[in-house]
């Protein structure tokens, strides 16, 4: 059945609530403001263009994020290096907990905790600093909520591949956000998880 | 009922909401009785939702809006007729 304009027009306003939502995941996937503008654009294009390929009653959310995870490994994958998974080195489990959660910081207090620790930038910047191949399954995941099978079917590869690079990713990412802490004197170079 | 070990490990799946009903079980069992492993757990799920939110609130700029409804207005089909 061909969408008729009443259809298509219904859809382009659904579709408009997931822009910032879209755009903010175009920001960690490209880090670049022009970048991240065109591929919402782009994505909202192709949206509208495959819209007869849309089922109804189906996630619309996950449907424009799959759109945006292809557009974006297609027009942006080839221009970046692939980075194996041992050069994110071996980070230990629960890197992060056993150096912050026992250390008595200044600005954790018991209302705002881990929200008033990082700032906005570092929290993006450690995102951002994972390689591709481990920042789409943690951004999808950790900031965007989907299901490891959403996200095995938005980047093509397998579950088990998905849990083992959110695993890595994770690691990495957490490992960053301890890396700020310790060069803004949060939290002391060697500490563990003495109290 | 799950020790310490296997609670742990599981940690970032039953996060993800991703365990099967019995594991889940037997991890909140663990929970409800250990507080080392309620706190890791109640740590990491506050560290999630301190990513997700820091990760998700740039500004979108000025007329993007606009021009994604630009992409709507366009002649798709090429038959003369809007979108």
């Amino acid at each position: 059945m061909v969408p008729g304009m009443a259809d298509r027009s219904e859809f382009a306003q659904e579709a408009m609530q997931y822009a910032p939502q879209l755009y903010s995941a175009a920001m960690r996937m490209t880090r670049s403001k022009t970048d991240a503008e065109d591929l919402v654009q782009e994505t909202y294009l192709r949206a509208y263009r495959g819209y007869g390929n849309f089922t109804e009653g189906t996630n619309l959310r996950a449907w424009l994020f799959r759109i945006l995870t292809n557009t974006f490994i297609n027009t942006y994958r080839s221009k970046q290096r692939r980075v194996q998974e041992s050069e994110l080195g071996d980070i230990e489990d629960l890197y992060l907990y056993k150096r912050i959660s026992g250390v008595d910081v200044a600005s954790r207090s018991a209302e705002d905790t881990l929200f008033e620790l990082f700032t906005d930038d570092e929290v993006k910047n450690a995102l951002e600093a994972l390689p591709e191949s481990f920042r789409l399954p943690v951004l999808l995941a950790d900031v965007e909520g989907f299901a490891y099978k959403e996200i095995a079917e938005m980047l093509d590869i397998p579950i088990g591949t998905v849990m083992s690079r959110l695993h890595r990713g994770r690691k990495a990412m957490h490992k960053a956000l301890v890396d700020f802490a310790t060069n803004r004197g949060l939290i002391a170079k060697t500490s563990t998880t003495t109290n | 009922m799950a020790d310490c070990n296997e609670t742990l490990r599981e940690l970032e799946t039953f996060l993800d909401d991703e365990l099967s009903d019995e594991t889940r079980a037997g991890i909140q069992t663990h929970l409800g009785g250990c507080m080392d492993c309620l706190q890791a757990f109640d740590f990491h799920a506050e560290l999630r939702t301190v990513i997700s939110t820091k990760c998700q609130n740039d500004e979108m700029p000025a007329g993007l809006m606009a021009k994604i409804e630009m992409c709507f207005g366009e002649d798709f089909e090429g038959d003369g007729q809007i979108g």
